[in-house]
């Protein structure tokens, strides 16, 4: 593989994430939509928001993972996509707002029914519309419809076509079904039968749907982008596509037979080995006539990317392993504190201050940072910010004398 | 790094076109940072606040201290929920709006966006952990697993400012038929002399906002007469914060403004109204910028010689050093530049009169209008920062890459900008409406404090 084509594999790497772990509370909006009422539904909409509390921000940054990588490595194609694309990317955008608002409006007043309703059909529609949108910027980069250029696309039929309009409901499918299967698992887990029941039928009828969405839709594209239907039908393509669909109906035997915790993995494996079809199927091209190689940044900044995205991982997959963990193991579910002994009160240290200590670093770096250059100033800038931390402790640790 | 394979001449930067609404699009894109940086200053400097209260839980033992830091954590998770939102907002609108300083430019700064994705990660990941894992770790481990949230925070925003930095300073890179060749991104964004004063500033601003603003909430309680321990704790903890970098922020400023002189001499120009190129050039004090010079401004001679170059007679370039079509608007970067340095010159003034009294006296000044000041420095100090943020970006102008690439050049070729614009203006309110409604939620919801203080204070509370 060139180099300039690793960006590329890495962007599709983050988009499976992005599908597989946000697509996912994605649909956990979609299942408080349609939750329906009393005292069911209730119980519904309160676990599928729960689910997501914790970990929809992390998810969420995979598409800003995607976003980066495009525009520091191929940064023609991402202005031309970005351009063309304009008004359903800006509908995404508005979308995720709307639901990270009303994500934040729920932790905000957990226990408040009073605006349930309206902060609840903000949250369940906005969670429709954002994969709806990006399924359609999909699918209009995937039917080959953005040219090179500044918004030289057509700004309407670009996106909202057979192909688009496709893709874009087999991701919100996708979001419902994957959603359904980790709420399953999640409500096993946390010991409500009736909750997983009713997330096991979600499922299996969402699986079904999505699977069906799949199957019409390659007659779909046959008609409408035949180029990507014969890559999606050929070779390594097809190779995708069969293991999609092979995952895809074995999580439906296990979400049938109630073993939720393999079908995690084989639902995000459906996922994951379409997203990898796509990119096969798009490859060499990004863009009509612009292949990956041509619009692929300098070396230099290709091997800059590449070291920060390896070194970035090394931190981010770890504590990615660390969260995931600490939820799935049931760690942050609701219940009595799990937490040990309070701690012991330490003697607070004697009168000696930290006054002089402070104003020793504030009267060094006023001077270092108006006068002196290179290391000297760094050393002024850095004596002004142990000023502000050691004045910090030496006023607050003085609180309680304030008390009287 | 270009080959000269004919493939590469369409991957040449896209062409500028013509945007009947290139003032729409950078209201637009200026809208979308207003909202997002005061939430940015609680991402800097919240974190910090609630683990120094946790802390002093920690060696205290003072359930108090508990009660307070898990109170801040909620707010702290629910302000970075829309500070989320609203940052991705602006990394859309880099493409959205932007697509041709994007392609042109995308390899020389992106790199510093990916890495500010990696924090970005640390941060989601470790403020989850953080507020999630009340009661459900050890208080020490709790205590560490939001150390990554503060670094996160700090490294966010160095990533960020690089590129700002580099906007204003550009290097690392050759123009060649308006495309960027032979690459250097690390030096580009990290060799910047322009990078380092600006994080400070920014950091320090980020100190001073989140500071101001939860203080100024605990002041107007103060008011209406809650002023039990835990609120005096409360109101302590982010005015001494804020005092202690508002004083500090003026020297910081001094570092930055020498930096403009050097690098942006016509920034400077506009943030001084000068017109002409002057030997001893001053400064003045408010009066509105017309035809070439000040009118009704206080005079002061020779200072802005003497703070740009430390020498009382040095020459400074006026704005006749480049063509008109050159020059940024004079008034808006001069008024928003002066709203910036008095507004800061009063919180300064507010905080050492705080820092004084409290290490004299061990308290509070005890009086209302103080209170007063206190609840008027919260939004004061958004303004300050908002302005100075006015001062910097439209003071660039009309360049996106100062110097290299004008802003009519980057802007979107598609239609429809007014009508985004429109929407993202009700997006906002709506959003607003929201946020205001969660804190006073928050604030709302009964205190679950310990029944009695514990020992320690006795030992340590006797005057």
């Amino acid at each position: 593989m060139a180099l300039a084509e690793v960006p590329a594999v890495l962007i599709l790497v983050g988009l499976a994430a992005y599908v597989v772990f946000a697509g996912a509370d994605f649909g956990a909006g979609l299942w408080y939509l349609l939750a329906g009422p009393g005292r069911r539904g209730r119980a519904i909409r309160d676990f599928s928001y729960h689910a997501m509390a914790p970990v929809w921000e992390a998810n969420h940054v995979w598409l800003i993972f995607v976003l980066v990588v495009a525009w520091t490595a191929y940064p023609t194609a991402f202005g031309s996509i970005a351009s063309t694309l304009a008004l359903p990317l800006f509908v995404a955008a508005v979308g995720i707002i709307l639901r990270g608002t009303a994500y934040a409006l729920r932790s905000g007043a957990p226990q408040d029914r009073e605006t349930e309703g309206a902060t609840g059909f903000v949250f369940g529609a906005s969670s429709i519309l954002t994969p709806l949108a990006l399924g359609a910027a999909v699918g209009a980069i995937a039917s080959g419809r953005v040219p090179v250029g500044n918004a030289e696309g057509d700004l309407v039929t670009s996106w909202l076509n057979a192909t688009s309009l496709l893709i874009g409901a087999l991701a919100v499918a996708t979001a419902g079904y994957l959603a359904a299967v980790y709420l399953a698992g999640d409500a096993v887990r946390e010991g409500k039968p009736e909750l997983a029941r009713a997330f096991r039928v979600r499922a299996l009828a969402m699986g079904l749907v999505a699977g069906a969405l799949a199957v019409g839709g390659l007659v779909v594209l046959r008609e409408d982008a035949r180029p990507l239907f014969d890559d999606l039908t050929s070779g390594a393509g097809l190779a995708a596509v069969l293991l999609s669909a092979l995952a895809g109906l074995a999580t439906l035997a296990l979400v049938r037979a109630g073993r939720y915790e393999p079908a995690r993995f084989s639902a995000s494996l459906a996922v994951a080995a379409i997203v990898a079809g796509w990119g096969i199927a798009q490859s060499p091209d990004l863009l009509p006539g612009l292949t990956i190689e041509d619009a692929a940044a300098g070396r230099s900044t290709q091997w800059a990317l590449l070291i920060s995205i390896a070194s970035g991982l090394v931190i981010v997959v770890p504590s990615l392993v660390l969260l995931y963990g600490l939820v799935l193991r049931g760690r942050f579910d609701p219940g009595p504190p799990t937490g040990q002994e309070p701690p012991q009160p330490q003697a607070t240290r004697g009168a000696r201050g930290l006054a002089p200590a402070a104003v020793t670093l504030l009267v060094a770096g006023v001077a270092l940072t108006l006068f002196a250059h290179g290391i000297a100033l760094a050393i002024g800038v850095l004596s002004l910010v142990g000023f502000i931390a050691l004045g910090a402790v030496e006023f607050l640790r003085h609180e309680t004398l304030a008390d009287n | 790094m270009t080959t000269d394979l004919p493939a590469q001449l369409l991957a040449a930067a896209l062409p500028a076109v013509e945007q009947e609404h290139l003032l729409e699009a950078r209201q637009m894109q200026a809208l979308s940072f207003a909202v997002h940086i005061p939430l940015v200053c609680f991402g800097i400097a919240f974190p910090s606040m609630v683990l120094l209260v946790e802390s002093l839980y920690l060696r205290t033992g003072d359930e108090i201290y508990r009660t307070l830091a898990k109170r801040w954590s909620k707010v702290m998770i629910a302000l970075f929920a829309v500070g989320v939102v609203t940052g991705t907002i602006l990394s859309f609108e880099m493409g959205l709006l932007w697509p041709s300083f994007m392609a042109t430019f995308g390899d020389v700064f992106g790199l510093a966006f990916a890495l500010e994705g990696f924090s970005f990660f640390v941060e989601a990941i470790f403020i989850a952990i953080y507020v999630y894992g009340w009661d459900r770790m050890s208080p020490r481990l709790h205590l560490l697993s939001g150390v990554p949230v503060v670094v996160a925070g700090l490294t966010g925003s160095l990533f960020v400012i690089s590129v700002n930095a580099w906007m204003n300073n550009p290097s690392g890179f050759r123009l060649e038929d308006g495309r960027a060749v032979d690459v250097e991104p690390w030096d580009a964004l990290f060799g910047n002399a322009h990078l380092w004063p600006e994080l400070t500033h920014m950091y320090l601003a980020g100190l001073i906002v989140a500071g101001f603003l939860v203080a100024a909430a605990y002041a107007w309680g103060w008011l209406k007469g809650r002023r039990g321990r835990y609120e005096r704790i409360a109101l302590a903890v982010p005015l001494t914060v804020a005092a202690l970098a508002a004083p500090v922020q003026a020297v910081a400023g001094d570092w930055i403004a020498r930096r403009v002189a050097d690098d942006q001499p016509t920034k400077l120009a506009a943030l001084e109204g000068l017109g002409t190129t002057t030997r001893g050039a001053p400064i003045h004090v408010l009066g509105w910028y017309d035809d070439g010079e000040v009118r009704y401004g206080i005079e002061i001679p020779k200072l802005l010689s003497l703070l740009a170059e430390h020498d009382p007679n040095a020459t400074i370039r006026g704005l006749d050093a480049v063509a008109a079509d050159d020059r940024p608007p004079v008034n808006i970067v001069r008024v928003a530049f002066q709203t910036m340095v008095g507004i800061g010159t009063l919180l300064a003034a507010l905080g050492v009169l705080h820092l004084v009294t409290w290490f004299r006296r061990r308290r509070f000044v005890e009086s209302r209008w103080f209170h007063w000041a206190v609840v008027a420095a919260g939004p004061a100090s958004v303004v300050a920062l908002i302005a100075g943020w006015v001062a910097t970006e439209v003071g660039r102008q009309p360049w996106v890459v100062y110097g290299v690439m004008r802003t009519s050049a980057a802007v979107t070729g598609a239609d429809g900008v007014p009508v985004g614009y429109a929407t993202l203006v009700v997006v906002y309110v709506g959003l607003s409406f929201a946020v205001a409604w969660i804190l006073r939620r928050l604030a709302q919801r009964p205190l679950e404090l310990p029944p009695e203080p514990p020992p320690i204070l006795e030992a340590h509370g006797a005057r």
